[in-house]
Formats: C-alpha cells, sequence, structure tokens
C-alpha cells in the first residue's frame, strides 16, 4: 500500500506482553491460560479489602532480559497507581510504572535495517476479562457482563516504541522482530492469539518535510495481519479527511477485524484522568548490579544475531531462503542448520526442511540433530528423494529413530541403488527414438527420462540419481 | 484481671479459657446495648477458640503468650468468616474469606477473638460518630464520644469486656480514643505490625496497635503481633523486638524533649498533666529539654491531602461488582455511582472528594505534591530532634472526652482533635498514650511519648514511669 504521493505515515507501537511466569505478579496464583474462569485467584488478584501485593522476583528479571534485549537502561524505578473504575480491575486501580520505569531509552533494528527507538518497557498487571453478552458485544448496550479475574494480576511488560515507523509494512515487521525477541528472552510465549501479546497503535500522516500531525490510538490489535491493515486503513482515512479540508481530531479508536475500518472509541477531551500516584503498598525496585549481571548471563543470543548466522552459512540468500531462514529463527531450530553445515552437508536443503517439514509440527523431540543431518545428507548423496527424504523425516518427527532404517523399512534405499538402474534400461527400451536423440546430444531430452521414472516410481526415484544413471548409459 | 495475669493463669492450668470467655461475654451483653462497642459478637467463635486453649493446655502443651485472653478486634480488620463493615453500609454483609496477618497471629498465641467493635467508617473520624451502625458511647461517661477512629476498641477495654483490644492508628486513631478512655494506646512504627489484613483508609500511614488497661500488657501483645510478614512489602525485615524484658529499664539518663507545639492549644489541664509528666521523668532521672519543632504545626494540613488522596484510592473498589453493597442501575457506570452514593457516609464522601481534587491533573503539584514535600520536611524536623533528644513527651488530645455533637457540624475542629498525635503517622514512627492525670469531671488525660522508629521499648519503660506514679497517686 502507498500513500497519495507526498505523504508519509508516522507509526508508532505499544505492546503489551504476558510475562511467562509460574505466578501472577502480585500473589501466588498461578498463571495460566485457558482455565476454568474464576478459579485462579485469592484476595489479593481480586483487590479483596485489605489484601496486599508482593512483587514477584521473577518478573523482575523477565523485563529486565527484555530491557537488556532491547539495549535499554535499567535503573531503579517505583510503581504508580493508575486510577480508573472499570469492572474487570478489582481494585479500580492498575498498578503500573510511571515516570520511572525499570527500562528506560533502547532500540530495536528491524530486518530493513531501520532503527526503532525504544522509549521504555515498563511493568504493570494485567486485568481481568469480560464477556459482554447482547448489543454489540462491548460493555454498552450489553445485557449482561461476565468476568473472569484468572489473568487479573497476571505480570505485563508494556513495551512503548518512538514514533520511528514510516510504514505499514515496517509496522509489522518491528512487531515481528519484537515477538521473535521476546520469545528468544524466554519472558514471552508471544502467541497473539491468546492475548499474551497485544498492540496499540499511535498513527498520524504528515506531508513529507511537515512536523509531525496529530495522533489517532488504535487499540487491541490482536495479529500481524490485524497492525498492517489498521494501520494502512488509519493512514488513508487520515489523509483523506486531510484533503478534504478536515482536522484530524486525536482520539482512540477501535479496529473492526471483519469491516477492516476504525472508528471513534473515545475522543481526547473524555481521556481519564488517572490521577497517578506512588503506590504506598510496594516499596521502589532497585535490582543490584549482580541481578542484572545474573540475568544478563542467562540470556541466549537474540535473533538478528542467530539470523546472521544462519544468512552467513548460506552466503548468497534469495527472498524465499530468507522467508525460511525467518521461520528457522522465530522456531528458535537453527541448531538443525548449523550442525548440517559443520558435518559438510547441504545448508539450503537443511534450511527447507526445518522450514517445512519441522515447522508442520508442535514437537520436535523425538528428532535428533544427527538423524536429520544424516537424512538431509542421504537427500543430497540421491539415496532419497526429496519426497522420501520428507517421508523419512516424518516418521522420525514422529517415533525417532534412525533414518537409515527407516528407509531401508520404507523400501526406499532398494529402489535407490537397485531397481532404479532396471526401471531406467525398461524405460531406454520402451523409447528408442527418444533415447537415440538424447545420445545424439540433446540434453533436454533427459528431462523426459526423468519425468517418465518419476511417474513410474510414483515420485520416489531421485531427480539427479536418474540423470546419473542416463549419463552412464549414454 | 490483667491480660498478663490471665495468660499466666491460664497456662498453668489454673484459670479456663472457656470461663474466662463467657464472662467476657457476660461484661459485653450487660453493657453494649447501651454502649454500642460490638458491631459484631463472635460468641460460637469464640468459645471454639478458648475450648482449643482448654485443650492445649490439658495436653501438656503451651497455648501460648496470650492464652484464653479475650480480646476484641476492630472492624477493619479481617477475620476468616466473621463479618468485617468497616462501620459501612458498603461491605454490610460481607465476610473476609481470609484472616489478617495480626489475627493468625493472636490466634496462634492463644488469645480469644470476642467480636468486631465500632469505628467511626473506614476509620475516617476522631469521635466513632461517623459510623453507619450508630455512635459508641465512652464507658466513663456515656454522654461523650469514646475518641476515634478506634472508639469500639477502646471503650471494650475500658469498660473491661475484654482487657486487650486492637485498633488502627493512620493519625490518631489509638492513641487519642486510649487517652480519652483513660487506657493505654500505641501506635507502633510503620512497618512493625503487618497490615495484611487491615482494611486501608491511608496506606502510608495505617498501622495496627495494641489498646490495654496497663503498659505491661500493650507491650505483651505488641510482641505478639509484631514481626516481618512477607505478605506485607512494607514490612520491617526483622522479627518481633523484645519489649515485656525491657519494661523496668526506667528513663535514668534518657534526654526527653518537651516539645512546645505538642501542648500548644491544648486545654490548660492537659498541659498541667504534660508538665507534670515531665517532672516525674526527671525525678526517675531523665534529663528534660524544651524544644520547639515548628514544622510540626504544618502536618494537619499535609494530613488532610495524603489520607484522603490514598483513601480515594483505596476506596474505589466498593463499586458494587464483587461483594458488599449493590444497588442496581440501567449500566454498569450508573450502578457504580448509585451503590458508592447509597453506600458511603457524608464524612468518607467528603474525603474521596478531597483527595480526587489533590490528585487531579493540574492540581496535584499545589496540592499533593506539596503535602510529600512537608511530609519530608516532618521527617527531617523529628530527625534533627532526635539527634538532641532520646524521646519526646506531649500531650495526646487537646482535651478531655467531648459530648456527641459538639464537633460534628464543624469538620475542622474535629480534625485538630489529632494535631498532637498526626506527625509520628506522618514520619512513620512511634508514639504511645498513657493515662496521666484526670481533667473536667473527673475524665482522664492521656500523655503522649514520642519516639523514632522502633523505639518501643524505650516508650514502653517510659510508659511505666509515669504509670507507677499515677497508680500510687
Amino acid at each position: 500500500m502507498t500513500l497519495p504521493n507526498g505523504w508519509e505515515m508516522v507509526v508508532g507501537l505499544e505492546v503489551h506482553t504476558e510475562l511467562r511466569t509460574a505466578t501472577k505478579m502480585f500473589c501466588g496464583c498461578a498463571n495460566v491460560f485457558g482455565a476454568e474462569p474464576n478459579t485462579r485467584v485469592c484476595p489479593v488478584c481480586l483487590g479483596l479489602p485489605g489484601s496486599l501485593p508482593v512483587l514477584n522476583e521473577r518478573a523482575v528479571s523477565m523485563a529486565m532480559a527484555i530491557g537488556l534485549a532491547l539495549h535499554c537502561t535499567i535503573a531503579p524505578s517505583t510503581f504508580h497507581r493508575k486510577n480508573y473504575f472499570y469492572p474487570d480491575m478489582p481494585k479500580d486501580f492498575q498498578i503500573s510504572q510511571y515516570d520511572l520505569p525499570i527500562n528506560a531509552r533502547g532500540y530495536l533494528d528491524l530486518t530493513d535495517s531501520t532503527r526503532v527507538t525504544i522509549e521504555r518497557a515498563h511493568l504493570e498487571e494485567d486485568t481481568g476479562k469480560s464477556t459482554h453478552l447482547g448489543g454489540t458485544g462491548r460493555i454498552h448496550g450489553a445485557d449482561r457482563s461476565l468476568v473472569d479475574y484468572n489473568r487479573s494480576g497476571v505480570p505485563l511488560v508494556e513495551i512503548v516504541s518512538g514514533p520511528d515507523i514510516r510504514s505499514s509494512l515496517q509496522a509489522r515487521l518491528y512487531a515481528g522482530e519484537l515477538r521473535a525477541v521476546l520469545i528468544a528472552t524466554g519472558a514471552s510465549d508471544g502467541r497473539m492469539e491468546e492475548g499474551s501479546m497485544r498492540i496499540d497503535a499511535n498513527v498520524s500522516v504528515r506531508r513529507s518535510g511537515d512536523p509531525f500531525g496529530t495522533r489517532c490510538e488504535i487499540k487491541n490489535l490482536n495479529s500481524l495481519r490485524s497492525l498492517q491493515r489498521a494501520i494502512e486503513f488509519e493512514a488513508e482515512r487520515q489523509v483523506a479527511l486531510i484533503e478534504d479540508g478536515g482536522v484530524v481530531r486525536q482520539e482512540t479508536r477501535h479496529w473492526d477485524e471483519n469491516a477492516g475500518t476504525t472508528s471513534t472509541m473515545r475522543v481526547k477531551e473524555e481521556a481519564e484522568d488517572y490521577r497517578y500516584f506512588r503506590e504506598p503498598d510496594l516499596v521502589d525496585l532497585a535490582p543490584s548490579a549482580a541481578w542484572q549481571e545474573r540475568v544478563a548471563e542467562a540470556m541466549g543470543p537474540m535473533p538478528a544475531q542467530r539470523r546472521a548466522a544462519v544468512l552467513e552459512l548460506l552466503g548468497d540468500a534469495s527472498g524465499a531462503q530468507r522467508d525460511a531462514v525467518d521461520v528457522v529463527i522465530d522456531l528458535g531450530l537453527e541448531r538443525f542448520v548449523h550442525a548440517t553445515a559443520a558435518a559438510g552437508g547441504d545448508v539450503p536443503v537443511a534450511i527447507a526442511r526445518v522450514a517445512n517439514e519441522l515447522a508442520a509440527t508442535d514437537d520436535v523431540s523425538r528428532l535428533s540433530v544427527e538423524a536429520f543431518v544424516a537424512t538431509v545428507a542421504m537427500e543430497a548423496r540421491g539415496q532419497l528423494s526429496a519426497t522420501q527424504a520428507k517421508t523419512v523425516l516424518a516418521e522420525l518427527l514422529s517415533t525417532g529413530g534412525d533414518p537409515a532404517a527407516i528407509a531401508a523399512a520404507k523400501g526406499f534405499e532398494q529402489l535407490s541403488a537397485d531397481s532404479l538402474g532396471g526401471t531406467v534400461a525398461g524405460l531406454i527400451e520402451a523409447n528408442p527414438d527418444e533415447w537415440t536423440r538424447y545420445r545424439d546430444g540433446d540434453d533436454k531430452l533427459a528431462q523426459f527420462f526423468v519425468g517418465l521414472v518419476m511417474r513410474e516410481t510414483r515420485g520416489q526415484a531421485n531427480g539427479k540419481a536418474v540423470i546419473a544413471e542416463l549419463q552412464a548409459r549414454r | 484481671m490483667n491480660a498478663t495475669t490471665i495468660a499466666e493463669g491460664v497456662r498453668r492450668g489454673e484459670l479456663s479459657a472457656r470461663t474466662l470467655a463467657e464472662e467476657s461475654l457476660r461484661s459485653i451483653r450487660a453493657r453494649n446495648d447501651e454502649l454500642n462497642v460490638f458491631l459484631h459478637v463472635d460468641e460460637s467463635g469464640a468459645m471454639a477458640a478458648a475450648e482449643r486453649v482448654d485443650d492445649t493446655v490439658s495436653r501438656g502443651l503451651d497455648p501460648g503468650r496470650l492464652a484464653g485472653v479475650p480480646i476484641a478486634l476492630k472492624d477493619n480488620l479481617c477475620q476468616v468468616g466473621v463479618p468485617t463493615t468497616c462501620s459501612s453500609k458498603i461491605l454490610e454483609g460481607w465476610r473476609p474469606p481470609y484472616s489478617a496477618t495480626v489475627v493468625d497471629r493472636l490466634l496462634e498465641a492463644g488469645a480469644v477473638p470476642m467480636g468486631k467493635t465500632n469505628l467511626d467508617e473506614f476509620a475516617m473520624g476522631s469521635s466513632t460518630e461517623t459510623s453507619a451502625f450508630g455512635p459508641t458511647r465512652n464507658p466513663l461517661d456515656p454522654t461523650r464520644v469514646p475518641g476515634g477512629s478506634s472508639g469500639g476498641s477502646a471503650a471494650a477495654v475500658a469498660a473491661a469486656m475484654t482487657p486487650l483490644a486492637l485498633g488502627s492508628d493512620t493519625g490518631g486513631s489509638i492513641r487519642q480514643p486510649a487517652a480519652l478512655c483513660g487506657i493505654v494506646g500505641v501506635k507502633p512504627t510503620y512497618g512493625l505490625v503487618s497490615r495484611y489484613g487491615l482494611i486501608a483508609f491511608a496506606s502510608s500511614l495505617d498501622q495496627i496497635g495494641p489498646f490495654a488497661t496497663n503498659v505491661a500488657d500493650a507491650a505483651l501483645l505488641l510482641e505478639v503481633i509484631a514481626g516481618h510478614d512477607p505478605m506485607d512489602s512494607t514490612s520491617l525485615p526483622e522479627p518481633a523486638p523484645d519489649l515485656v524484658a525491657h519494661l523496668d529499664d526506667g528513663v535514668a539518663g534518657r534526654r526527653v524533649g518537651l516539645v512546645r507545639e505538642l501542648i500548644d492549644g491544648a486545654d490548660d489541664e492537659i498541659v498541667e498533666s504534660v508538665q507534670r509528666a515531665a517532672d516525674v521523668l526527671r525525678a526517675a532521672g531523665a534529663t528534660i529539654v524544651e524544644l520547639s519543632i515548628p514544622e510540626l504545626h504544618l502536618g494537619l494540613s499535609a494530613y488532610y491531602l495524603i489520607a484522603p488522596a490514598e483513601a480515594s484510592s483505596n476506596l474505589a473498589r466498593y463499586d458494587g461488582v464483587r461483594y458488599g453493597l449493590r444497588v442496581d442501575a440501567d449500566d454498569v457506570t450508573a450502578m457504580n455511582e448509585v451503590t458508592r452514593t447509597a453506600g458511603f457516609g457524608a464524612e468518607v464522601k467528603r474525603r474521596i472528594m478531597l483527595g480526587t481534587y489533590a490528585l487531579s491533573a493540574g492540581y496535584y503539584d499545589a496540592y499533593y505534591g506539596q503535602a510529600l514535600k512537608v511530609r519530608t520536611q516532618m521527617i527531617d524536623a523529628f530527625r534533627r530532634a532526635y539527634r538532641q533528644v532520646d524521646l519526646l513527651v506531649g500531650a495526646t488530645t487537646p482535651s478531655v472526652a467531648f459530648t456527641f455533637g459538639s464537633k460534628t457540624n464543624d469538620p475542622m475542629a474535629m480534625y485538630l482533635s489529632d494535631v498532637f498525635t498526626i506527625p509520628t503517622n506522618l514520619a512513620g514512627e512511634a508514639a504511645l498514650s498513657v493515662p496521666f492525670g484526670r481533667g473536667e469531671a473527673n475524665l482522664p488525660i492521656g500523655v503522649q511519648l514520642l519516639g523514632p522508629g522502633r523505639s518501643e521499648a524505650q516508650l514502653f519503660a517510659a510508659a511505666r514511669v509515669l504509670e507507677a506514679v499515677e497508680r500510687g497517686s
């Protein structure tokens, strides 16, 4: 998508990620998704009168890991109360961080080489979850509202970017890269479909070179696709509005996934006065240097470094190969690629198998790195066709074992070693004219014979092995 | 019989906890209709607790340091299954599913909680007159208030319904009623006693503390409830201090500051009692130093911004959604509004509005922000004073117990009854009130002893010196 000539969008994102702690931020209740409503609650996360919060140490460690991964400064910080009424917020205030966040000022480099500023990444608690029955599904006009407090008090980190993003695609790249970073730190599972990562987008437009325009905030974008579509729609809406002589109002907007449009939720004048003040039930947070070092030491390399390491094995990578590498890194499966390279194997094949066959399954625990490397090697040597290699990998993923044994059990080896020669000989005999032309130097006819062999063997032959067989008989 | 004697008797098997609980129930029944001390008497819970203590003794085990001692709990302390109202209609009928840390510690020590006592609504008041369930009367003169906000707990001890009670002190809510009812009341150092299960009024100021007829009992009770609690992030890290062991340490060699601002504006009879107390301490070997701490005058105005600001946030949760009162309306916002309008009394509403205003955009710096600066000045002023002296002495209240309605129409006059007690809460330090002398209509006067954080042992030792003279005279 492009805006009309001379227009530019300016986007900043606020990303909320739930932390994968065992327990909630201020109490001992289990932090789990999908439990029976209101079964993971206690006096603290229900905000019962007299209850008090006690900060989860793991949540602080994870917040620091996110800060370190985003090149932020970890600073002494405080907690504040953000006061407003909402039924799924049991205390009618949210414990958050305000003027002194735990992580200040960092950056994230995108795969298109853009550097996006991170203004802050602070800790706060999640609210419960409301379900509104009847009406439009929103609170106003609903017949009844149900509240599940299982999520109440789950630790969150809110990551606020600078207004450095200039296209919807770049917004998507940012969110995708951030998601990979969050997963790599172990702080988040990055599951947008479960709401463990949620995005608000601040969007404004300007004529190139002008100062920033008035921004609108689009709330609760729950997939990378929604993020990209919502930003495109909103930027186009603002440009059309201004070109028609209108003025953009600062407001919060709701994204309607089905209609593909944004609409007004509340205008700035209706914005709440949150009456922030220091949370008197918590003490200041000043993680020691030793604690920060422990967090840093426990962290593995970040996705950008890991991606660069795999791309280096490829040398010149095509666009499709880069996409495949992204999948490999997102899934954290590059050990298979590195092991293949170390064994002198075929790296592009290894990447393709990981990005396709391994990516298609949730559980790769039964597949040993050695078995994977051996399978790729058999494919490269022509002992297995691509189709056979995929079949062997599928078997290895579901039951484990030895690839040579699996290939033998399925009769794949016999085909390549013995019967391929017989099949080729039979086809030469049945197609004497084509064979003569091939022998006379018409190389195009090699593909004719490969096609016949593939049909005969139902795709189980290896193309390279067929050509080798043909050349041997030429 | 005092608590220390009762506990010793029960532990030796000479007294029955069950009999003591029955006696306590009899004295409660005898005067509760007249005085309105208890909002809820937990007869079955008390008898069960007492029987557990007797059973423990009969099995030759130690039932604890407060074995069989009946105790009254201010009705802003949660006890599992026992109605807890904060004297507000908005919480009427709510039974907490958990107990405050102090309640657990009392039960572990063998104490027998008898029920929940009246208070000013959400502890906002100085006379117990803002209770939604009617005022408590002063057992010494039922035409007068018992003070507040812990008026019910002070009256329970003064009327000998229970030898001990717990209250909470945000700006004087233990010390002021203790003074007006002629008993001992202690505001411990902030963080010495866990606030877990104390329904918050102003979190940075609230502190639970004991009421007793005498200094030794108050020290014993504080030792039982004090000490680190992992459920309260503001809880001090150390275990409970030794207090009973130091009761007879005296004041010889101590320097005690007689503070002008802690008697300014008090009735003459009160000022005389404070001066006489200083003389007694001098005679016992202390050096009396006359001091002025001008910042103390700023305490009241800072307090009436900080406490309402925190309260406006702490009381937001009473919205009709989850527990307590709900008045139905067309949508959730309207339901919140009509519920809170019906559920809160006038004083609570006044403070919520005051606090909301003080925190609002555009006013924060001028009000709440300014109050925080004053608070810092107060802390510094006390710190300077405690470089010169060990303890301070002053009045607890400007007057003896006043009559009903005499201050209810003038909030400022009511607020002024806490002018001497508020600075200690702002500074997070320790203070107690001990009966010393009599005033108008032979009503008791309380003298206040103040000390830095963690000075409770010294405060009790000094109070014992005054108590000995008071009892001897």
